[in-house]
């Protein structure tokens, strides 16, 4: 990968998003064993009924990892200082995520030249999932 | 229903937990990750790693190979089907690799609520050290409990 350097990047710039397929029950089944989080909420259709839900909801974990997977494609994952996500709606059986970033701030802490990534996760309805902030340092 | 605030400050536990080649794989499958260097080992030592990476988010995921993970949500009395996963925070300082070993420290840093009660939130600060007790991240995961 060809990690981009602090001089060449500018404020606004995008970094390449990553289209995921449409969540199905076999995508969460999955997550739920190789996450180890086995809440029946994210499995269970019985379970998700009860709590209210019209059916199984996505991990929030699992829209966090997607949006992990967009900066680990753009820089190396050594960069990565600091990584956050707020979760605003929940992902469905059939909703297709879609990241987005863009940089929204170049400054220098401790010395270390850095970036501020923003970062969002939206489905094909454009409601936005979860959004988040990411420090990355860049030499 | 309200957490009892009396629970701010309270800490688990340490426990350790492995990084694991295989689980690593499976999680790389879990969320459609393409790059080998989570994969595969020999890819990720050709990049320069001991083995294969531990991804950013794959912390939160190990810090619930305690024996009972939900046990604390119980022990406070969050209610699991009115438990939302509000937000999550990660600061780190070093990588970890297949072959690691984690050991987790947390505890309860708030409790508040929202909306005159209707939302309530708990927050919950994890530190996680290596073998060699050097840090390797921080993460802050909260929890929204929807009561109305």
């Amino acid at each position: 990968m060809a990690t981009p350097n602090f001089s060449s990047v500018n404020v606004d710039d995008e970094i390449p998003s990553l289209n995921m397929p449409p969540m199905t029950r076999h995508a969460l089944a999955i997550y739920c064993g190789a996450s180890g989080d086995h809440n029946p909420l994210h499995v269970d259709s019985d379970f998700a009924k009860e709590a209210g839900l019209d059916d199984v909801i996505a991990h929030g974990m699992l829209i966090m990892a997607y949006m992990g997977r967009t900066l680990t494609g753009w820089v190396q994952q050594d960069a990565i200082r600091s990584f956050d996500t707020r979760f605003q709606a929940m992902t469905c059986i059939g909703d297709a995520i879609t990241t987005s970033g863009k940089i929204v701030e170049k400054f220098t802490d401790e010395g270390e030249s850095c970036v501020r990534v923003e970062i969002a996760a939206a489905d094909q309805t454009g409601e936005v999932k979860a959004v988040g902030n990411a420090v990355v340092a860049l030499s | 229903m309200t957490i009892d605030r009396k629970f701010i400050g309270s800490q688990s536990k340490p426990f350790d937990a492995d990084v694991e080649k295989g689980r690593l794989r499976l999680f790389a499958k879990a969320i459609g990750e393409a790059d080998p260097i989570y994969f595969d080992e020999a890819a990720a030592q050709e990049a320069g790693h001991a083995s294969i990476l531990m991804p950013p988010t794959f912390l939160f995921c190990l810090e619930m190979e305690s024996p009972d993970p939900y046990a604390w949500f119980r022990e406070i009395g969050i209610p699991l089907p009115r438990a939302l996963h509000g937000g999550q925070s990660f600061k780190y300082d070093r990588p970890a690799h297949a072959g690691d070993v984690m050991t987790f420290n947390s505890e309860i840093a708030d409790i508040y609520d929202k909306k005159n009660g209707a939302l309530e939130f708990v927050i919950q600060d994890v530190f996680v050290t290596n073998q060699h007790g050097d840090s390797v991240a921080s993460f802050r995961r909260s929890i929204a409990i929807r009561n109305a």
